[in-house]
């Protein structure tokens, strides 16, 4: 049986009173294509802040891998190679474009037990990022000047700099017209392709469904639905709680 | 030997008044930072000057000290509600908070103290009011007047802080901004004249309560200084906001600071407060009544 | 430009400014540059705590001061020479530095601020009350009669000040372009995101606690020397923090040459405000213009010059 690469079992997670997380149980296998919906405030964001070590949860575990990751900081989380994006692009403002792509490449890929990158391949890798997602004529300038989409996939870049086996995109496509929404979907299914397993986190529903092979539908908290995602948008729950706005 | 009880009673009792005016003094901060999230340092110089103007209003005119002082609270309100504008200008529409803000806040409290200096020079000054001689004895316990009608005062600021927040819409909206500011802004209420608002009453109890820190004991321009880590303590203590929170925590370190000075000497007693901020900061950030 | 030339280059500078200076026969001079060039490694210390990572250290005051009494406790001890006592100081601040990061870097910003000024409070109040250094009373330091190298004693603290100055700002610089100093940018510029990028946010922000304070001690390890009385008032002087912030805002905070730039310019003006005016007026002058630059030039004037530059080209 092929190991899970992600196993979160039963996780919770509260704020003070608020209970934002409940017992939320979820297995992503190497190579899947998870979509993630649910309406706001249902707890998505909260989910990946909760796998990646941003925030910790106050009940169960998340194995990445066949390890427990429980009590891992996020870097070193991002080490053992979970990467993630912000729905909010933070880019690091003070550095060029290259330079933000540079920082994983050093502290994440270089920093792994066993590897050492040589200056001259981190250049190399940067290069081939930059030209993935279509950023390379921007390489020097400052992460201000790039429009909505360019800091979108400066964001997914840095993510990917990281060469991760899991990454995460929270709401990478909002706000972004139908073509530019294409323009990424396409590029998440190159990643995978490539080997990363994806998470999407999207309320684009054409998005979701041309890129998940499975999906998961959280409701204030909960976990309501997981499987093919054809199966999952005829669930009665699931259209009454999140589709049929 | 003898256990001194009534030493020890006596001190606790004047570590409750000491706590009781402690809340006063801090509670500008738990707005301002526990409500607003704006790191003001240099609210205890405000007090300071609270305290100052007290003095020359006293000495001058012969008027209470903490009467001079509610009539000067119209004025701090609006020296509150500028420092708010400036602060929101430069700095929360920037979003350059950090950094700057904190040099800013850290700016004033030295001008402040330092133009204090010039004007006033470094010499202790105290005001005369009619209850800050007499003792009042209750067996071996000790109340003196120039404690127990600060903390008095102090108290009554409390509960009429708690009605401002929890009755009146300006009240609830100054707790709603903390948490919200989009669900205010649809309600049609504008959160930067909100914290505005809200900033401005932060100042303004500094008023009342530099008159009754020099009716407690005189004061001099860099007095101001200990009461940083005081203030900051209790806040953070008393769970950021928290209205009884500041006065529970309040009086806990009134208390252990002095017991503090009576056993050990009054030398130490700075370093009880901050030492309480440290281990507080360290181990349990979220305060005794944690949010 | 390597760092090892930078050093170099640094180092010529400094001969140079110390071969001019054996040409002034004013010795005021040489108390004024003094304080300058102690001003240089303070700013420069606290630089590479609050402008390359973001973390805003209050108690500059507290480090510059435990140079200054442990300079003090071992000279009651057993006199050393001045540059063992610097390093003797910065080893002890930078352990009290690693230390008080170690208790509060965990904490958001605005409160790790609010933790140094208490830490700064607590180790005055520690110093106050240990009579071996002279408690509140203050101690004497005799300056030796004759000083090693050079003619008078003032010339020889003016001496080892360069030499301290010229090793800060070369190692701020070499910081500022290295990995370390990356991580340290990434660090101001988005913590949240700079964890999720593999940086080990917590271990960087140590080693800029500790080398930050270990470069304000060092600042503060030959002043009992310097000044001959030495009490908490003086040692702690709230001077100190307020320039150790300044000089750097001003400067300007991303770069080594900012807090070279505010120190040079602040120190002067200080300098000549003190002999003119009053030094109470000169605080009073800083302050202001501490909040005149955080509102109205964030960057400082490295960032001024920047802006201008830019425009030029464009």
């Amino acid at each position: 049986m092929a190991q899970k690469l992600l196993e979160v079992g039963d996780l919770t997670k509260r704020f003070g009173g608020f209970v934002a997380l409940e017992n939320i149980s979820l297995e992503v296998a190497p190579g899947d294509r998870l979509g993630l919906i649910g309406p706001n405030g249902s707890g998505k964001s909260t989910l990946v802040n909760c796998i990646c070590g941003t925030l910790r949860n106050d009940g169960g575990t998340v194995r990445f891998d066949g390890a427990p990751v429980n009590g891992l900081r996020t870097h070193q989380r991002t080490r053992l190679g979970m990467a993630r994006s912000f729905q909010l692009p933070r880019p690091f403002a003070s550095m060029s474009v290259a330079d933000n792509l540079r920082i994983p490449l050093i502290y994440t890929v270089g920093a792994r037990a066993g590897a050492h990158l040589s200056a001259s391949e981190v250049e190399d890798r940067c290069g081939d990022l930059l030209k993935l997602v279509g950023l390379d004529d921007k390489a020097r300038q400052w992460p201000r000047d790039l429009t909505q989409v360019e800091m979108r996939k400066l964001e997914l870049a840095r993510a990917m700099a990281a060469e991760p086996k899991l990454l995460m995109a929270d709401e990478a496509m909002a706000g972004l017209s139908p073509s530019e929404v294409a323009d990424i979907v396409s590029l998440l299914i190159r990643l995978n392709e490539r080997g990363v397993t994806i998470i999407l986190i999207e309320h684009i529903m054409s998005a979701v469904m041309r890129f998940s092979q499975r999906l998961v539908v959280l409701v204030s908290g909960r976990k309501i639905a997981d499987g093919a995602p054809q199966d999952v948008i005829q669930d009665p729950d699931v259209v009454r709680a999140y589709l049929g706005q | 030997m003898d256990f001194p009880y009534e030493l020890m009673i006596n001190a606790v009792v004047a570590g409750l008044l000491l706590g009781g005016f402690y809340a006063a003094v801090t509670i500008g901060v738990s707005i301002s930072f526990g409500i607003l999230d704006i790191v003001n340092i240099a609210h205890p110089a405000f007090i300071i000057l609270g305290s100052y103007i007290a003095y020359i209003i006293n000495a001058r005119l012969g008027v209470d000290p903490i009467l001079a002082s509610i009539v000067m609270l119209p004025a701090f309100y609006l020296l509150g509600a500028a420092i708010y504008q400036v602060y929101h200008v430069s700095f929360e529409k920037r979003g350059q908070e950090a950094l700057r803000s904190l040099a800013f806040f850290f700016g004033l409290l030295f001008v402040t103290e330092v133009t204090l200096i010039l004007v006033f020079g470094v010499d202790y000054r105290y005001v005369e009011a009619s209850y800050i001689g007499p003792t009042l004895h209750f067996g071996f316990v000790d109340l003196p007047l120039r404690m127990l009608v600060p903390c008095v005062m102090s108290i009554l600021l409390l509960l009429a802080l708690q009605y401002l927040l929890s009755r009146t819409f300006i009240g609830r909206a100054i707790n709603a901004v903390a948490q919200d500011q989009l669900a205010l802004q649809l309600m049609a209420a504008d959160p930067v004249r909100i914290k505005r608002i809200a900033f401005g009453v932060s100042i303004a109890t500094t008023a009342l309560a530099g008159a009754l820190l020099i009716v407690i004991q005189p004061v001099e321009p860099s007095v101001g200084r200990d009461y940083i880590g005081r203030v900051f303590a209790i806040c953070v203590l008393g769970g950021l906001g928290s209205l009884p929170g500041t006065m529970i925590a309040a009086i806990l370190l009134g208390i252990v600071e002095s017991l503090t000075s009576t056993f050990y000497g009054p030398s130490w007693a700075p370093a009880v407060a901050f030492g309480f901020l440290l281990l507080t900061l360290a181990f349990r950030p979220a305060g005794l009544l944690g949010r | 430009m390597r760092s090892s030339t930078f050093f170099l280059c640094a180092a010529a500078v400094a001969a140079a400014v110390f071969g001019l200076s054996r040409l002034i026969e004013y010795e005021y001079f040489f108390f004024a540059g003094y304080v300058v060039l102690q001003y240089i490694v303070l700013a420069t210390g606290w630089n590479i705590l609050g402008g390359y990572t973001g973390y805003v250290n209050f108690g500059s005051a507290a480090f510059f001061a435990i140079g200054a009494y442990a300079s003090v406790a071992i000279h009651k001890t057993f006199p050393l020479p001045i540059p063992v006592l610097i390093v003797i100081g910065g080893l002890i601040s930078g352990l009290v530095g690693l230390g008080m990061g170690y208790l509060t870097l965990r904490l958001r910003g605005a409160f790790f601020a609010i933790a140094t000024l208490a830490l700064a409070v607590v180790v005055q109040t520690l110093v106050t009350n240990w009579d071996f250094v002279g408690g509140s009373r203050g101690a004497y330091i005799l300056r030796p009669a004759s000083a090693p190298l050079v003619g008078s004693y003032i010339e020889y603290l003016f001496l080892v000040m360069l030499v301290l100055a010229t090793i800060a700002v070369s190692t701020a610089r070499a910081i500022e372009r290295s990995r370390l100093g990356y991580g340290f940018a990434t660090i101001r510029d988005d913590e949240l995101a700079a964890e999720a990028s593999g940086v080990p946010t917590l271990r960087l922000k140590l080693i800029a606690t500790t080398l930050s304070g270990a470069f304000m001690g060092m600042a503060g390890a030959p002043l009992p020397y310097y000044v001959t009385y030495l009490d908490p008032a003086s040692g702690f002087s709230l001077t100190y923090a307020v320039n150790s912030i300044a000089m750097p805002l001003v400067g300007g905070t991303t770069t080594w040459i900012g807090p070279l730039v505010g120190a040079v310019l602040l120190g002067t003006i200080q300098q000549i405000a003190t002999v003119t005016i009053s030094s109470a007026v000169n605080l009073l002058i800083v302050g202001l213009i501490l909040i005149a630059f955080v509102i109205v030039a964030p960057n400082g004037l490295v960032g001024l010059v920047e802006g201008w530059l830019r425009k030029r080209v464009m």
